[in-house]
């Protein structure tokens, strides 16, 4: 008795939607929950000698908005407070620092960090960029290596394929960020940016080496029954596939539990992405290519 | 390419010894059953007089510190001088970020794609930011110093200082001459062709210099850089036509290296703060204990996981994932030593991960295939020898895109990107080394 994946070829591509569509909803709706480093800005840290009251906060928070300086978030933690804002250039901050020692009393200023919104766009800019001509690159390097496989398939669809995948793997990984960003405020810093490029790798390897396989398949018993090889490529390659995401997937495990806290968030999306890259090589990427086929011999007929 | 195993197990072993070699940290004074063992890596550098030293570079994201983006403004400076210009700009920061006294410090010139000239600094170590942009923010300033007659000096104001040269003890006054004085400053070659340092000054220059010269002859003229003396050559002649020359003991690159340095306070490049943060370590010393119990782990994991799945075969997987590990860190460790030196970030960390994965993958791949032709019933030769065929074009494919996608991202992207990038990328090209010679090696000898 064979598992017929391709069979079920639908129900896998809902399952795909029902993960995909909630969290590209919330990417309209909400939008990321940007880190500083994406947005400019700036984050304050001001340690008094004794506890700031309300009354007080409500004072500094007054002091930013004189200056014509937004303040997005204030918060105290002990004698601290925190203050995220738009970017505090270096003569407004010691500005401020003076007219809130005016009427505060004195204050240590124990962290500044000012981020200028155009080097956090340009990382995100110049990343976005890299993974398009990636993408482009990586869809003329399969078309040309399985350029081998027999009519009526095509080399071209193969990298299509791996390339939708890709995308279905960032879009789930970035979805549910957008959820955990608006419920449990998770913010996207360069650590996700990092986790996000990771998952990109994974991806297209994983990918490949089913098409690999199909590959294989074809040239030995030909493109007659593309539907059957694809199907009997997936299960041939299914050990493999799970062995390596196990392994993968058990050390990220006991990065989770036992690293730092810091990199909680960062292993976390690494897991949502090889879980997602494991899943679409097997159950869309495979699947889709048997999809693309039966449309155009259905249009030949 | 049946190759003897023979010859590729010496060299396996040849590059292990190196690379346990190159990662062993340096130590001394250790006690070994009673006898005392010192060991440092860079005494093969001593051995062959070759000033290195090789060390793992951590970057800011690990270590903490401070990172600070400078712009410079170059709407006053003519397009064909701005690179110079940043160049001298550098140099200025680099001597005043020098003041910390840390290691490893980087400060980086960058011209971006719509033409922003900038200036990246980055301080390990140091987490006072306000320290930090005070010394930094600030255009630099040049100051030409008198030599005095010792009696004349009042000492403690500012505009009077005693500087100790190897010549003996200078008493000195500054002038009014200043970089702003200054038109341009080149190297050019004397008459008995040694590199001297040539300075233009502006008409007002010119003539604040005529004085100075007359004054000074045979008496030492000193330069100093935000108050720091880089020269202190003494005048020969007067100089009515504002060109003057300093002549040292210049080789050619100590004369550029003057020569920016004075262009720098010459330069009305002023800098801006872009950006400036205190990057908290990440892996902050508690949390690197655990970041690497986990990683130990991880790795123990990986061996009960393949061991457990492939017997044997899991064994030498484990085997060759270990040399793995030692060759990517050996790599990571020899670039300190070349232009091209690896930084560690937390995201080249994520890279590192990620292509063990495919290390990993790599092997379980080999071990899927012959496990598949054992069980058609092919002898062990035969079907390890399948196994590497069959799996090679999968490995190399994979390997391949994901080697295209890292030399996109490193060209393309920034900082943090580049370096995930060049770590994959690395990583990669070792992992498929370790599958098709370090694996197939072992198992041809354990076969044979």
């Amino acid at each position: 008795m064979k598992i017929n994946i391709i069979g079920k070829k639908y129900w896998y591509f809902l399952l795909s939607l029902i993960v995909i569509v909630p969290g590209v909803i919330s990417l309209i709706l909400f939008g990321l929950n940007l880190s500083v480093e994406f947005t400019g800005g700036s984050n304050l840290t001001l340690a008094f000698p004794s506890k700031v009251s309300s009354r007080e906060l409500t004072q500094i928070s007054n002091i930013f908005t004189q200056n014509k300086i937004k303040i997005q978030n204030i918060t105290t933690s002990g004698n601290q407070v925190l203050i995220k804002s738009q970017p505090v250039d270096q003569n407004q901050d010691i500005l401020i620092t003076q007219e809130i020692k005016t009427s505060l009393g004195n204050f240590d200023q124990q962290s500044y960090e000012t981020i200028g919104p155009t080097i956090g766009a340009e990382t995100l800019q110049n990343a976005i960029y890299a993974l398009i001509v990636a993408s482009i690159l990586i869809v003329i390097y399969i078309t040309w290596s399985f350029r081998s496989v027999p009519k009526p398939t095509s080399s071209f669809r193969f990298g299509v394929c791996a390339i939708i995948a890709l995308i279905h793997d960032v879009l789930v990984l970035i979805g549910l960020f957008s959820i955990f960003g608006h419920f449990f405020g998770v913010e996207v810093d360069s650590l996700f940016v990092t986790a996000v490029l990771t998952v990109i790798g994974f991806s297209v390897h994983d990918t490949i080496v089913v098409f690999d396989r199909i590959r294989e398949n074809l040239r030995r018993v030909g493109g007659e029954n593309f539907a059957e090889v694809v199907n009997d490529s997936i299960l041939q390659t299914l050990d493999r596939s799970l062995n390596t995401s196990l392994t993968v997937i058990l050390v990220l495990i006991a990065l989770l539990i036992f690293g730092g806290e810091t990199i909680r968030w960062f292993v976390v999306a690494l897991l949502i992405g090889i879980t997602s890259g494991t899943y679409s090589s097997i159950f869309n990427a495979s699947p889709l290519l048997v999809v693309w086929q039966d449309l155009i011999q259905r249009r030949r007929k | 390419m049946r190759k003897n195993p023979r010859y590729l197990l010496w060299l396996i072993i040849g590059l292990t010894i190196a690379a346990v070699f190159i990662n062993l940290p340096k130590f001394s004074n250790v006690h070994i059953a009673g006898k005392t063992f010192n060991f440092d890596p860079n005494s093969i550098f001593t051995t062959l007089k070759i000033n290195q030293t090789l060390n793992f570079r951590e970057g800011l994201d690990l270590k903490g510190g401070t990172s600070l983006v400078l712009r410079a403004n170059m709407k006053n400076i003519a397009s064909d001088e701005r690179s110079a210009a940043l160049d001298s700009a550098k140099t200025v920061i680099e001597n005043r970020v020098n003041l910390f006294g840390v290691s490893e410090p980087l400060v980086q010139t960058e011209i971006t794609n719509n033409n922003d000239y900038r200036i990246n600094v980055e301080i390990p170590g140091v987490t006072d930011v306000n320290q930090v942009r005070t010394l930094i923010g600030t255009t630099a300033q040049l100051t030409f110093w008198e030599q005095i007659a010792s009696s004349a000096a009042k000492l403690g104001s500012p505009d009077y200082v005693i500087l100790n040269t190897p010549q003996g003890q200078l008493y000195l006054k500054k002038t009014n001459l200043t970089g702003s004085d200054l038109k341009q400053t080149s190297v050019g070659f004397d008459q008995k062709g040694l590199p001297e340092v040539q300075l233009v000054f502006t008409a007002a220059g010119t003539k604040k210099f005529a004085d100075l010269t007359q004054r000074l002859v045979g008496k030492t003229l000193a330069i100093a850089l935000d108050n720091q003396f880089i020269e202190t050559p003494t005048v020969q002649s007067v100089i009515p036509d504002g060109n003057g020359v300093i002549n040292g003991n210049f080789t050619t690159d100590s004369a550029n290296q003057l020569s920016t340095e004075l262009n720098a306070g010459a330069l009305p490049v002023s800098l801006s703060i872009l950006s400036s943060s205190i990057v908290e370590p990440t892996l902050g010393s508690v949390s690197l204990a655990k970041s690497l119990f986990a990683g130990v782990l991880g790795f123990i994991i990986i061996v009960v996981f393949m061991t457990t799945l492939y017997k044997k075969l899991g064994l030498i997987a484990s085997l060759a994932l270990t040399l793995y590990t030692l060759f990517v860190l050996a790599i990571f460790k020899l670039s300190s030593i070349t232009p091209y030196g690896i930084t560690l970030t937390l995201s080249g960390i994520a890279g590192f991960i990620l292509s063990i994965g495919m290390a990993v993958d790599a092997n379980i791949l080999i071990f899927e295939r012959m496990k598949e032709e054992l069980r058609q019933g092919k002898s062990h030769e035969t079907a390890i020898e399948l196994g590497f065929s069959r799996a090679w074009t999968s490995i190399r494919d994979s390997n391949i895109s994901t080697l295209i996608t890292s030399f996109v991202l490193y060209e393309f992207g920034t900082g943090m990107v580049k370096g995930f990038a060049l770590v994959l990328a690395i990583g990669v090209l070792v992992s498929m080394f370790s599958a098709i010679v370090v694996t197939r090696t072992f198992l041809r000898l354990i076969y044979k």
